[in-house]
């Protein structure tokens, strides 16, 4: 539980960090290091220059800009799970923030830093997701904002460039809608065994638009678009068959707390019940 | 060997281990099966064997009207103490004195094994066990780093410390449990015990450990449980297996053995369609029949099992837990009640049942001001003996706790002792520290006699003074300084105020209890809820009832976790897959309900406080309550045992075969289909519990 050596920074600016990032190859963006300093302890992260962004002022904000909510990158968990302005406008990111890890995690750990790891059993990505919200990244040579639905690609695996520095993320409001996440924690990790965020816009008894984040299920985190369309227009009975399609598209992973069958499974669950929390509907 | 951590790291990092992997033996009945061999020269992978019979157990299955049979699998666990191990060792060579600190539970045993290893006269080793992180059992063992640290700082004529990561921790500190049991359970058709046999297969690990072999023995013995069983017959197989060795983890033998005579007096009570408490009443000895003799052998010293689950029934709200079942069942809600009573072998031991020596020593010293040291063999690590100890001989000595200081762990302070393990601390150590006591009490009234001019006989001791039939008294600050100053001592008193006493118990005693547990499953997802836990637990008298609590409410939470949520899995190459905190799950808080504590109080008649020993018995009821409680509220689903830890998958997987045992045309169907049906209809299925 030792790291290798590693030398330190601590800019005061955006500007400074990304000249320093772009300085050497080896370099890596320290955030709450709740993903980075356990791999660093394991020595599977031999990163050669950490690049501390706590330092950096104004990138830990929640306020409102134009019709959205933008969240500074270095915003806590804790924070995002108890604002006040998130609870009235936009929940969403809000609920999945308060089932993550523990306190000491939700206590250190920053949606920019779990976002830029990409976790296939983190909760953001299920809740950015559903919002479509929007991930800005900054590099030396500019500003570039991705769509959540673009943003991962992988396991561990995003739209960010070795360059770029994750800055902010664009929530819609979504008042007149409604959100739920539901999840399976992992009892040693707290990890997403199975997580859901949904999305549902219900006018005159039918399901105007639906928005399923599915995490945890798959190698990536995805947009569970075959349970969208079968509710798109329907009724609110749809949602029981609706929901059973929840990992139709992907391929369910399975390890030692479950296998990919009870993933499935799991997940088909999480998407009825989310979808009929959403709209209101209390379980039979 | 480096200056610091990071060096030594840096150092373990480059060099580069080519491993040839042989095949490797994982599995204890593909083991028993033929090779690959863990060691070829025995040909076999068969440890040892053991049988414990006693009774006409042929007779008994044959006049049976029911035979309850069922196999199961009492998992691998890692004891997790919160300080992994450590050593630090200090040679002076010119002093003659090689000190080795250790976090360790037995401080004493260790010093007589360094010494051996090492070759240095034993009175030239110290060892200190200092403030020690927790054990479970799994520092009661003298590790290959004890000797390997000393030795590099005799070596280097350097002060050299080890400690162990939580990786190496889950990887080479003994493990527990690991068995796989079959047992059958004899019966009359009114529900009466007429026998149980049983098959139990030990995985030891690659080595023998301390206690490897003894652990499945000591489980063998415990199969009465609290019940009256006329015939047994336990037949032990150890197998060897290329795993970490398993060896004495909280409860050590008396989980293993609770779990299988409790889980199969809840399938006899459901198979007889009896209630589960009614079908224990039915079973227990009453507490007239103490001391009873156990057909496994044993003298159980004294119990009162009626009244113990009478209590916990009460405290649960039984009847209407049973009721509220009942209406759920109706509307697709499942929950569930686990009864599990238990019967633990503490007080160990008697030395001539024990490998070391299962005395204890203890000394008192009343220093010249009056404070008083207490010096102890046991060697606690979290349990809080240092505590009951000075409440214990302040009450004999009528003074204030606060005035005595229990010192343990440090062998060139501390008389030899043995240490702590097997809930023995109180009940033997403690009762050494009484006994050394009693000794000075005497001393005292003799010399207190001396100077108030009465008979020993007549002086009373109390309130800080000692005191003549008469009016005449001395204060206890004033006899002690006499005692020391020694001008006015009567002829043949020895000057000072101390006395060791070694104290080698009779019989083991035998703490008892009932637990109850409410829990709502989850049909559609396997989640189980626990809703409530009531415990009651006789240790004997009560010296101090917090630490009595915090005994038991952390035993409750450790064997809960194995029930629910603890598993060390190897892969089938022999590599330990959940070797993290972050794969193995130990419970957080919010795991966790509140718990309901009571007691019901018999004094044990073996040692002189009556105390019986409290370390390990929520850990030995709470593991085949909490199973107890899931599977009773599954029955009318079909399900009858689920095997630990009850992993959601697990329990729904139950459900699901169930379900499909129930009605074979669908699950001819849904094992047909490539993905499981739609969950709604899954859930509906579940969700009616319907029986044909």
């Amino acid at each position: 539980m030792i790291p290798a050596t590693f030398e330190y920074e601590s800019p005061r600016t955006l500007g400074e960090a990304l000249i320093l990032l772009a300085s050497r190859e080896d370099a890596k963006i320290l955030a709450g290091g709740h993903s980075l300093l356990p791999a660093m302890k394991l020595r599977l992260a031999q990163p050669g220059l950490l690049i501390d962004l706590g330092s950096i002022g104004g990138l830990d904000h929640i306020r409102e800009s134009g019709g959205a909510i933008s969240i500074g990158a270095m915003t806590t968990h804790v924070a995002i799970a108890g604002s006040d302005l998130l609870h009235r406008t936009s929940p969403l990111l809000a609920l999945a923030a308060a089932q993550i890890g523990d306190t000491q995690v939700r206590n250190r750990g920053t949606i920019g830093g779990s976002l830029a790891q990409s976790h296939p059993a983190a909760d953001y990505p299920a809740a950015v997701l559903a919002l479509d919200a929007e991930i800005v990244l900054v590099s030396r040579t500019g500003e570039r904002i991705v769509p959540a639905t673009r943003f991962f690609t992988g396991m561990f695996a995003n739209e960010l460039r070795p360059d770029e520095i994750l800055t902010e993320i664009r929530v819609p409001k979504t008042a007149g809608e409604g959100v739920s996440y539901k999840k399976h924690h992992h009892p040693a990790s707290g990890f997403a065994v199975v997580g859901v965020a949904v999305r549902v816009k219900v006018s005159g008894g039918k399901i105007e638009n639906a928005a399923v984040g599915i995490t945890g299920v798959a190698d990536i985190a995805y947009r569970a678009s075959a349970v969208e369309g079968a509710l798109r227009g329907k009724p609110l009975s749809a949602i029981a068959d609706a929901a059973s399609y929840a990992a139709n598209a992907v391929e369910p992973l399975g390890d030692t707390y479950a296998s990919a069958e009870y993933r499935q499974h799991l997940a088909a669950v999480l998407t009825r019940r989310a979808l009929e929390e959403a709209v209101g509907k209390k379980r039979s | 060997v480096a200056e610091n951590l990071y060096a030594a790291r840096d150092a373990a990092e480059m060099i580069e281990v080519d491993y040839e992997p042989l095949p490797a033996v994982v599995d204890m009945e593909k083991a028993l099966g033929g090779a690959p061999y863990v060691y070829d020269e025995f040909k076999s992978n068969q440890a040892f064997t053991h049988t414990l019979k006693n009774g006409d157990i042929d007779a008994a299955f044959k006049k049976a009207a029911r035979v309850i049979k069922q196999r199961m699998v009492n998992q691998r666990l890692a004891p997790i103490a919160m300080e992994p191990r450590a050593v630090l060792a200090e040679h002076l060579p010119g002093e003659k004195r090689l000190t080795v600190w250790s976090s360790t539970q037995i401080p004493h045993l260790l010093k007589t094994q360094v010494s051996l290893m090492l070759g240095l006269p034993e009175n030239a080793v110290r060892v200190i066990a200092p403030e020690v992180g927790g054990g479970f059992g799994s520092k009661l063992n003298v590790y290959g780093e004890e000797g390997i640290v000393p030795w590099l700082a005799m070596k280097l004529g350097r002060p050299v410390k080890w400690s162990e990561t939580r990786r190496e921790n889950f990887m080479a500190t003994i493990h527990g449990r690991d068995t796989i049991n079959d047992l059958e359970l004899a019966l009359k058709k009114d529900g009466t015990i007429l026998g149980l046999r049983g098959r139990i297969l030990q995985d030891c690990g690659a080595y023998h450990q301390l206690l490897t072999p003894l652990i499945p023995q000591l489980t063998a013995l415990m199969h009465a449980g609290c019940y009256k069983i006329p015939a047994i017959q336990i037949d032990v197989v150890g197998v060897f297996t290329n795993k970490m060795s398993t060896d004495a983890y909280r409860g050590a033998g008396r989980p293993e053995a609770t779990y299988n005579v409790e889980r199969m007096m809840d399938l006899a009570a459901h198979e007889l369609g009896m209630d589960a408490a009614q079908f224990r009443l039915k079973n227990f000895p009453q507490s007239k029949e103490f001391p009873y003799t156990t057909i496994t052998g044993l003298t159980y010293d004294s119990a009162k099992y009626q009244e113990s689950l009478k209590k916990a029934l009460n405290l649960s709200g039984y009847q209407n837990l049973r009721k509220r079942q009942k209406n759920g069942w109706k509307n697709g809600k499942y929950y569930g009640v686990g009864v599990s009573t238990y019967v633990e072998i503490c007080a160990i031991g008697p030395s001539a049942a024990t490998p070391a020596g299962g005395w204890e020593s203890g000394t008192v010293r009343i220093e010249p001001t009056g404070k008083v040291t207490v010096l102890t063999g046991a060697s606690p690590h979290g349990q809080g003996e240092e505590t009951t100890f000075a409440q214990l001989i302040a009450d004999e000595l009528g003074i204030d706790p606060d005035d005595v200081n229990v010192v343990h762990g440090d062998t060139l302070a501390v008389p030899y002792g043995i240490g702590t393990f097997g809930s023995r601390a109180t009940a033997v150590g403690g009762t050494a520290a009484y006994m050394a006591t009693q000794k000075l009490k005497a001393k005292m009234a003799t010399l207190a006699a001396h100077l108030l001019g009465c008979k020993p006989a007549d002086i009373t001791i109390g309130r800080g003074r000692l005191t003549a039939k008469g009016k005449k008294s001395i204060s206890f600050g004033e006899l002690v300084l006499a005692a020391y100053t020694a001008r006015n001592i009567p002829p043949g008193f020895e000057p000072g105020l101390e006395a060791t006493h070694f104290f080698e118990p009779s019989n083991f005693t035998f703490p008892f209890g009932a637990h109850i547990a409410s829990v709502e499953v989850d049909a559609e997802t396997g989640e189980v809820k626990i809703e409530k836990y009531v415990a009651v637990d006789d240790c004997g008298n009560v010296i101090n009832p917090m630490l009595v609590d915090g005994q038991i409410q952390g035993g409750i939470a450790q064997g809960m976790a194995q029930a629910m949520w603890e598993e060390l899995v190897y892969n089938e190459d022999g590599q330990l897959v959940t070797g993290t905190l972050m794969d193995y799950a130990i419970p957080k808080a919010h795991f966790l309900p509140d718990f309901t504590l009571a007691r019901t109080v018999t004094p044990s008649p073996v040692n002189p406080m009556g105390v019986k020993g409290v370390g390990e018995a929520g850990t030995i009821a709470s593991t085949p309550c909490m199973v107890n409680a899931v599977c009773d509220a599954l029955a009318p689903l079909g399900v009858r045992h689920i095997e630990m830890p009850l992993k959601p998958e697990r329990v729904w997987r139950a459900i699901r075969d169930a379900q499909a045992q129930k009605s074979p045309e669908a699950g001819k169907k849904r094992g047909a289909a490539s993905a499981p049906p739609p969950a709604t209809k899954s859930a509906r299925r579940a969700a009616s519990g319907r029986t044909r």
